[in-house]
C-alpha cells in the first residue's frame, strides 16, 4: 500500500469522476486506474505479479479455452449487470465441455466520459461473481475510446479450463433415442432486460437467471459421465441450441411443449410482447443430452442442485435426415422450432 | 396465463376436432379464407391444421399489415429518412420488409439514415419531444387495430403545437379488402379461389365491430364468423362456418364475443373519423389499387401530414422477379408454389413481404410447417 501512495499522490475520484482518455494511454493514470480499481478488486496471487500476462502450470489432462465479448444495455438489469455477465459468460462456456474452470482474463474497452463510479461498481459486482465462483481473474486490459465510439463499458473475457478423464461432451454427439434435459425454466434473462429497456415501461418481477454453472456441471458429470452435450442456450435461446446441436450431430429433436419449464410471469410477458420465450436468451440455464437410460438419474443431480431445482427432460433425440427440431404443442399439434431468423420482434396486429 | 391458457387446452381442441369431424360432409371440401395473419399465425404455431379433417382447408388471407403494404410505400418511407433527414419512427416488423433496390429500412438505417424502432406512437411522440431540431416522422401502418392510436398522437402533437412531427399515413380498411377478393376475377368467374366462407378478423373487429361484414356475407352469399387469434376461438369459428354452410346459411356470426360487439368501439371510431378520411384508391401489394380502401389524415391535420410536409418522389419500385407474393396474398398460389419459397427466399434473406414477418404466410409456412414438406420429398423419393 505504502509504493502506491508514493506513485500517486491522490486517489482516483471514484465519486464523481470520469473516464478520460488518458486511462488508456499506457501513462500514470493507466497505472493507477488498474492499481485502485482492477488490482484491488480482483486482488489475486496471479495478478500481483504485475505482468502483462499470467505464469501458471496447467494441471494434466485436456485444457479448454472459451472467450465471450459483452455488449449488454442496459449495463445494470434486474439480477446483475454487465460485471457479472462477462464471468458468468465466460465460466459456462467453459463448463459445457465439462470442464473445470481455472483463470479468467477481462478485456474493458472503456468510453471517454463513462462514469468512473459505475465502472467501480460493475467491477466490484464482476469481483464478487468471480470469486463467488472461486475463478480468478489472473490478467487483464483497458482500452478507451473517444466519446461516441463506444456504448459505457464493452467487457471481453477469456476462460481457461481442465476437463476431468473419461468425459466426451461435444454438440457431435447426440443420437437418436437420447434424452433432452434443461436445468430449469427459460427465457428469465432476456426478458429481464427487455422490461428494463427504458423504452419499453413494462414493470416485471422477472429477475435475470445470470449464474456460474461450472458447480452443477461437475456434479453432472460426476454422476452421469455418459453425457453426450452440455450447451448454455444464450442467444437465440433454447431453440438455436436445439438447432445447432442437431445440424452438428446430424439428428432431429422431438419436443414436448407441455414438459419445457417456464415462469408464468414470463410467458405472461412474452404474450403481451409477441415473443415466443423459446427464443429468448438465458444467463444461467444449460441443455444437457445423455443416453435414454441415464436421464432418470441425471434429472436426479440436476434437481438436487440449486442451479437445477427447475430441472425437466423435455424431449427426445430423433434420426431426421432434415435436421428438424419439432414439438408436439400444448395444443395437441406439431411445429417446427426453426432457428430465430433476424430479430425477434413484437407483434403489430 | 389467466384468461389466455383457458383458449390453449389440449383437452377441448380434442373435443372440438371431434365435432368438427363429424359434422363435417365427407363428400365436399371446406375452404375457409382466415383474413388475418394473427389466425394464420395460430393455426401454424399451435398445429391446428394436424386438428382438422383432411377436407377442411384454410386459405390464408391478406391481412398481414406489413404484407400488404406495397414498394413504392416503403421506398418512401426510405425517402423521407435519407433525403430529407428526418428520424422516421416505424414498428419493428416493418424494419426488414424489403423495397426496391435491394433496399429496406434496416440496411437504410445501417447506412446511416435515423430509423428508430418504436412499441407504440406514444414513442414516436417523445422522440419528437426529446428533438426539437429534428423532424420526427412515425410511420404509420396497418388496419383498423392500429389507427386509432395513430388518431390520438396527431390530436396529441396538435394539442401540444408539437410542429417537428409528422405521420406519414399508411393505413387500410379490412372491409375494403375483402370485398375485393371476392370481387375478383379468381373467385368470382373462374372458380380458381373456392371459398365457402371467412374467419373474421378479431383485433380489427373489436374497433369497427361485427357490422361492416353485414353487406358482403349478404351480396356475396358467404357466411362470415369473427374469430379470436387464440387457437381455440380458431376451431370453434371453423365449426360454426362448417355449420353455417351445411344449413345453407350466410350470415356474420361472433365467436369473439368477449371481445367484439355488433358496433364495435364507438370512442375510436370517433377519433378515426375526426383524424382521418378515406383514399379514393390505395395500391395493396398483392391487390393492386383497391378503391375507398385505405386512410388519409384530413385537412384540419394537414399540418401533421408528412405526405404533405415533404416532397417526396413517386417510386415506381416493383416487387422481386418470381415473387409470388402478390397470388398468395390473394389465396391463388400457396407459399409452395412459388420458385424462390425455401430457395433463395427464407426468413433470414425475405424476397418478398410474406416471408418477414411472422404473420405472413410464408414465414408461417417455413418456419413452423416446413417438416411437413420434407416428410412429402422423403416420401416422394
Amino acid at each position: 500500500m505504502n509504493m502506491i501512495e508514493k506513485r500517486f499522490p491522490t486517489r482516483i475520484n471514484f465519486r464523481r469522476g470520469l473516464v478520460d482518455m488518458t486511462h488508456g494511454s499506457g501513462g500514470r493514470a493507466m497505472a493507477q486506474l488498474i492499481e485502485e480499481l482492477f488490482v484491488r478488486h480482483f486482488d489475486n496471487d496471479l495478478l500481483r505479479q504485475g505482468n502483462d500476462q499470467a505464469l501458471f502450470t496447467p494441471p494434466s489432462g485436456r485444457l479448454v479455452i472459451s472467450t465471450d465479448g459483452h455488449v449488454v444495455s442496459p449495463l445494470f438489469f434486474p439480477g446483475g449487470d454487465i460485471g457479472s455477465l462477462s464471468v458468468h459468460g465466460t465460466i459456462n462456456d467453459v463448463a459445457m465441455s465439462g470442464a473445470r474452470p481455472l483463470y479468467l482474463s477481462a478485456g474493458f474497452i472503456l468510453e471517454e466520459g463513462f462514469p468512473l463510479a459505475d465502472l467501480e461498481r460493475i467491477v466490484i459486482s464482476m469481483a464478487a461473481a468471480s470469486r463467488s465462483a472461486g475463478v480468478p481473474v489472473v490478467t487483464g486490459d483497458t482500452k478507451v475510446v473517444e466519446r461516441g465510439k463506444g456504448d459505457g463499458v464493452f467487457i471481453t473475457t477469456t476462460g481457461v479450463g481442465v476437463v476431468p478423464e473419461g468425459l466426451d461432451i461435444s454438440g457431435t454427439n447426440a443420437r437418436p433415442g437420447d434424452a433432452i434435459l434443461v436445468s430449469g425454466p427459460i427465457g428469465d434473462h432476456g426478458v429481464a432486460i427487455m422490461s428494463s429497456r427504458e423504452n419499453l415501461e413494462f414493470e416485471t418481477a422477472i429477475v435475470s437467471d445470470s449464474a456460474a454453472l461450472h458447480g452443477l456441471v461437475a456434479q453432472m458429470v460426476a454422476a452421469v459421465p455418459e453425457i453426450r452435450c452440455l450447451r448454455d442456450p444464450t442467444r437465440g435461446g433454447l431453440a438455436a441450441t436445439l438447432n445447432e446441436i442437431a445440424h452438428q450431430s446430424g439428428v432431429g429433436m422431438r419436443l414436448a411443449e407441455d414438459d419445457i419449464p417456464l415462469r408464468p410471469e414470463v410467458d405472461a410477458a412474452c404474450e403481451l410482447l409477441g415473443l415466443d420465450p423459446l427464443y429468448v436468451a438465458n444467463e444461467g440455464k444449460l441443455v444437457a443430452i445423455c443416453p435414454r437410460d441415464r436421464a432418470a438419474a441425471l434429472l436426479e443431480v440436476m434437481q438436487a442442485h440449486d442451479r437445477g431445482t427447475g430441472a425437466a427432460i423435455i424431449g427426445e433425440v430423433v434420426e431426421d435426415d432434415m435436421g428438424f427440431v419439432t414439438m408436439e404443442t400444448g395444443f395437441g399439434g406439431t411445429r417446427i422450432v426453426d432457428w430465430l431468423a433476424g430479430e425477434q420482434l413484437p407483434r403489430i396486429c | 396465463m389467466k384468461y389466455v391458457d383457458e383458449f390453449r387446452r389440449k383437452d377441448i381442441a380434442r373435443n372440438l376436432a371431434k365435432e368438427i369431424a363429424s359434422e363435417a360432409d365427407t363428400g365436399r371440401t371446406y375452404n375457409f379464407m382466415e383474413f388475418c395473419g394473427g389466425h394464420t399465425h395460430a393455426i401454424f404455431r399451435y398445429g391446428v391444421q394436424d386438428l382438422m379433417p383432411p377436407n377442411v382447408k384454410f386459405v390464408h388471407g391478406p391481412g398481414c399489415p406489413v404484407c400488404v403494404l406495397p414498394i413504392p410505400r416503403i421506398d418512401m418511407a426510405i425517402e423521407i429518412a435519407e433525403r430529407h433527414a428526418a428520424i422516421l419512427c416505424t414498428y419493428g416488423d416493418m424494419m426488414r420488409v424489403p423495397a426496391s433496390k435491394k433496399n429496406s429500412l434496416i440496411k437504410a438505417k445501417a447506412a446511416g439514415s435515423d430509423i428508430r424502432m418504436v412499441y407504440s406512437t406514444q414513442d414516436a411522440l417523445r422522440i419528437a419531444r426529446e428533438n426539437p431540431d429534428r423532424e420526427v416522422v412515425f410511420f404509420a401502418i396497418g388496419f383498423e387495430t392500429t389507427t386509432p392510436p395513430t388518431a390520438v398522437a396527431i390530436k396529441q402533437a396538435a394539442a401540444e403545437g408539437l410542429k417537428n412531427f409528422s405521420v406519414f399515413c399508411n393505413h387500410v380498411l379490412t372491409p375494403a379488402a375483402i370485398q375485393h377478393i371476392l370481387q375478383s376475377p379468381e373467385v368470382r368467374e373462374l372458380g380458381q379461389v373456392p371459398i365457402d366462407g371467412f374467419l373474421g378478423p378479431s383485433h380489427v373487429s373489436a374497433i369497427i365491430g361485427s357490422e361492416p361484414y353485414e353487406f358482403f356475407a349478404e351480396e356475396f352469399q358467404k357466411p362470415v364468423v369473427i374469430a379470436g387469434f387464440e387457437p381455440l376461438d380458431v376451431m370453434k369459428s371453423t365449426l360454426m362456418l362448417i355449420r353455417q354452410v351445411n344449413e345453407g346459411r350466410f350470415e356474420v356470426e361472433n365467436e369473439y364475443t368477449r371481445v367484439v360487439t355488433p358496433e364495435g368501439n364507438e370512442v375510436a371510431k370517433d377519433l378515426m373519423a375526426e383524424v382521418f378520411e378515406l383514399r379514393r384508391a390505395f395500391e395493396w401489394r398483392g391487390l393492386g389499387e383497391v378503391p375507398y380502401s385505405a386512410l388519409r389524415i384530413t385537412d384540419k391535420f394537414a399540418d401533421w401530414d408528412a405526405e404533405k410536409r415533404f416532397a417526396v418522389t413517386k417510386s415506381t419500385g416493383t416487387d422481386v422477379k418470381g415473387c409470388e407474393c402478390p397470388a398468395i396474398l390473394r389465396g391463388v398460389k400457396k407459399p409452395t408454389d412459388c420458385k424462390l419459397f425455401g430457395t433463395v427466399c427464407t426468413p433470414d434473406n425475405p424476397q418478398g413481404s410474406c416471408m418477414v414477418s411472422s404473420e405472413g404466410s410464408c414465414a408461417a409456412y417455413w418456419s413452423y410447417g416446413r417438416f411437413r414438406m420434407g416428410r412429402i420429398k422423403e416420401t416422394a423419393a
